[in-house]
């Protein structure tokens, strides 16, 4: 009973959002106030009965009702009760039933928390959001529904890939999945906006926070899919430039540069059909990543089961959406009139440099990542392009991108002074050299690049600090003064300082690790010594354990330095006989100075019948938690600007025109 | 102007959608890479052998007239796969006699020896690929990538990435079989 409220509660849901598509944007055009106030209460409607459909799913997983498909292929009366849960969006129906919760979670955030935005742009807004509701509800319903029944049930379910079972990934999905979504409704206002034919500095105040909001959430759920891809896959590495890493990159990307255009369009009314293109392409891409992991194009360690069905319904979704959108840009922008003049050094200019690269290297990534579908298209070879292309073409513009960053804060608002901010930032770069020169002795032997790197991470992380110094005038001016500068200066610059510190500090994770890791892999018996970075480990045997889904084999590892015992580390290997499939679970020992990283696998040899021989993957990786530090500092700093009171007054103020406090660029 | 690059969005959108309906061609199978050179002789190549390492370089002349089918496996030391492959690889050589040429893919000649002292070296031949030209005639995608070239010199079958675990292991060795690659008998 309980899984057919669930499916008529989505049949309710896509009548509402129907509703929704028409009713508030006639409404608007006529000036009917009622007709645009029905959004409001479709909106919430449309929550809630997704929620319901929602909360039916889980709660059939919960109790492991085999009767219905998607829970029998994805779930096992064994599994701890958290990945049962969780298992509620580890299919490809029930995560796109997630996709549309957050979807209609958003819609129904802009009907509730939106009071300062106008009643028709509010109208038009939530259609818009509508379209894309009917659009992906019918997709769940008619080619995907989550709640189909089995007859006769399974005695018990065939699992959730043993891979997904882990917290880290049961978190992944949701946090990704508002980031991904939540650029709807950014999208949603950039249509009604191109509708309405205006766009001003109130728009991108409006837009600004559910940008800052799905950033934040994107960020977040990336970080978190590398940390699990570093801690479960057993590789030791935290990106790898798969398809799936990929789309969900992009809209990162290009979602940055949207949100430091909007502060463009926000503060000087410039940038204006360039915002509105950015807010399309980032839901655009969004979209495509959605195509691309469930449609079976492009090859991926983790894609959903394919269904060529599946994929031309979403394609078609794809060319209504993008496609109908982008023609309306083509159609409505070139008369939107920008304006704000400013000198090519200024704030506007650094802000413009900033957006050229991220759109550069989001396009340099879309490029690779459909490479080989271009060419298999055109030529019929099939190839793979690997991190090599990445590599060599993404980091050098995140380099150039990490040299303006720096500067880009000190630059004021439409004509800066040059002379004057070389002579604030001469001393910061000379400090950036001298730590550089100081790692190079200390630490020789890496990649020219990677000291190339660690100036420019240097160099961000002390002109921001610097920046920041000087706006609260630290050493300056007595402690108080300092003081009360610093709780005057509005959070979101304070926000924006965290999240380029952050950078830096993410920066010099990924060179540590990617420059100075040390790997050994060597096949092992009880007794083997194997010296890394420092440490001596010694494999003393591994011993057979039991599970509740699965049967493990934990090797031990004693680890010593210079005589003294460190630490004991349990790498583990998992087989679930059920999904009949295996895991790797590294052992890592955890400093902020680096991580000593162990995990065990079957040898290829032939002794592997007796269970006596491994193979031990062993690595040390230096500096590596400071990715994820970074990460945090950044989603931390998105939380701190969207917590700054401005961004909630309903009508923008200009910029100061002789402020000496000069407005953030976060 | 304006109005000329508000439509390239569009135009962009509309060519990548054109590739994406061509993707979903049902008979597609993305995971799987064919080489254009299986049943078709090897390609002309001559590589010196890597300084350093004792055994002669490789060409296209090695191929030819030899008493059984030969494997050529493309390999790096800067390539993490391939430091699980060679272990595989080497249990190959020692059991089964399978006679196995490397090609050493852009990788520097000290550093594919020390990789070679270290773990042992099982290629019969070895071709010091620096500048990835053989690479290319090869058609490789990446390292590693594994050929079974036939008595007469023509290409059997190609394995792209490591041979490592029982799946790939068990691909392989049925690879090797049909082609008559192996000595003696597995499991003997």
């Amino acid at each position: 009973m309980i899984p057919e409220i669930g499916h008529f509660a989505l049949a309710l849901a896509l009548s509402l959002a129907v509703v929704q598509s028409v009713m508030p944007i006639l409404g608007a055009s006529r000036g009917n106030v009622r007709w645009m106030q029905s959004a409001r209460s479709s909106a919430i409607g449309q929550v809630f009965f997704v929620g319901v459909a929602f909360a039916a799913l889980m709660r059939s997983f919960v109790v492991s009702d085999f009767t219905v498909r998607n829970v029998a292929e994805n779930s096992h009366s064994l599994k701890p009760l958290l990945f049962k849960i969780a298992g509620t969006w580890g299919s490809h129906e029930g995560s796109l039933l997630l996709w549309v919760l957050i979807l209609t979670v958003f819609g129904a955030g802009v009907a509730v928390l939106g009071s300062n935005i106008p009643a028709a742009t509010k109208a038009r807004t939530l259609s818009v959001q509508a379209w894309i509701s009917v659009g992906f509800l019918s997709f769940l319903l008619f080619t995907s529904n989550p709640f189909d029944r089995v007859f006769p049930p399974p005695a018990d379910g065939s699992d959730l890939n043993p891979l997904l079972q882990d917290v880290g990934l049961a978190m992944h999905p949701p946090l990704l999945y508002f980031g991904y979504v939540g650029f709807s409704i950014v999208f949603s206002f950039a249509v009604a906006a191109l509708i309405e034919g205006r766009i001003d500095a109130a728009w991108a105040r409006w837009v600004r926070p559910w940008t800052l909001a799905a950033w934040m959430s994107l960020t977040a759920g990336i970080a978190l899919g590398s940390w699990w891809a570093y801690y479960e896959l057993g590789w030791g590495g935290w990106w790898f430039w798969d398809p799936v890493e990929n789309v969900s990159f992009m809209p990162w990307l290009l979602g940055t540069a949207l949100l430091h255009s909007a502060i463009v369009t926000e503060k000087r009314d410039a940038f204006k059909s360039w915002t509105i293109l950015l807010a399309i392409l980032t839901f655009s891409l969004s979209l495509l990543g959605t195509f691309i992991v469930r449609s079976g194009l492009l090859t991926s360690v983790h894609a959903f089961a394919v269904d060529p069905e599946r994929g031309i319904y979403i394609l078609g979704l794809l060319a209504l959406s993008i496609g109908g959108s982008l023609t309306l840009y083509a159609w409505r922008a070139p008369v939107m009139e920008g304006g704000g003049l400013f000198r090519p050094i200024s704030r506007e200019a650094g802000l413009l440099v900033n957006n050229l690269i991220l759109a550069a290297a989001t396009g340099t990534v879309l490029f690779g990542t459909l490479y080989p579908l271009l060419l298999e298209a055109l030529t019929g070879d099939k190839i793979s392009v690997g991190p090599p292309f990445f590599n060599a073409a993404f980091v050098p513009m995140m380099l150039v991108l990490g040299l303006f960053m720096g500067a880009g804060p000190f630059l004021s608002w439409k004509r800066a002074d040059l002379a004057g901010v070389l002579q604030r930032i001469r001393f910061v770069a000379g400090l950036a050299v001298l730590v550089t020169l100081a790692v190079w002795y200390l630490i020789s032997g890496g990649p020219f690049l990677a000291y190339v790197s660690i100036l420019i991470a240097v160099w961000l992380l002390l002109a921001t600090l610097r920046e920041w110094a000087l706006r609260i005038k630290f050493m300056e001016a007595p402690l108080s003064e300092t003081l009360r500068r610093a709780r005057n200066l509005p959070r979101a610059s304070h926000g924006m300082t965290l999240a380029h510190v952050g950078l830096a500090v993410a920066m010099i994770g990924m060179i540590g690790s990617s420059a100075w890791k040390s790997e050994e892999i060597v096949f092992v018996t009880p007794g083997t010594d194997v010296t890394i970075a420092g440490f001596d480990v010694t494999f003393t045997g591994a011993e057979r354990l039991r599970g509740p889904n699965y049967i493990a084999d934990r090797g031990r590892l004693e680890v010593r330095r210079d005589g003294e015992p460190v630490t004991t580390l349990y790498p583990e290997r998992r087989s679930y006989p059920v999904a009949q499939s295996t895991t790797t679970e590294s052992a890592i020992r955890s400093t902020l100075a680096g991580d000593l990283y162990a995990s065990i696998s079957e040898p290829a040899s032939e002794e592997a019948a007796s269970g006596e021989a491994w193979t031990l993957r062993i690595l040390y990786e230096p500096l590596v938690n400071f990715i994820w530090l970074g990460a945090l500092m950044l989603v931390a700093g998105g939380a701190l600007s969207l917590s700054d009171r401005r961004l909630r007054v309903g009508v923008p103020r200009r910029t100061r025109p002789h402020g000496d406090l000069r407005l953030p660029a976060e | 102007m304006k109005r000329l690059f508000a439509v390239v969005p569009l135009v962009v959108a509309v060519v990548l959608g054109g590739f994406f309906l061509w993707g979903l061609n049902p008979e597609r199978d993305p995971s799987e890479i064919p080489s254009v050179l299986i049943s078709q002789p090897a390609p002309e190549f001559d590589l010196p052998s890597v300084p350093g390492v004792d055994v002669p370089g490789l060409g296209r002349a090695d191929l030819t007239d030899t008493p059984g089918p030969v494997v050529i496996n493309v390999f790096a030391s800067w390539c993490v796969p391939c430091k699980a492959e060679h272990a595989v690889l080497t249990r190959f050589v020692e059991r089964y006699g399978l006679r196995l040429f490397g090609i050493n893919y852009k990788d520097e000649p000290k550093d594919a020896a020390t990789w070679l002292s270290d773990l042992g070296n099982p290629y019969a031949r070895i071709g010091s690929d620096r500048s990835g030209r053989a690479g290319i005639e090869w058609g490789i995608s990446g390292v590693p990538e594994t050929f079974i070239v036939g008595r007469d010199g023509t290409v059997l079958y190609r394995y792209v990435g490591p041979i490592v675990g029982e799946e790939a292991v068990a691909k392989f060795t049925t690879a090797l079989t049909q082609a008559g690659a192996l000595d003696r008998e597995l499991g003997s």
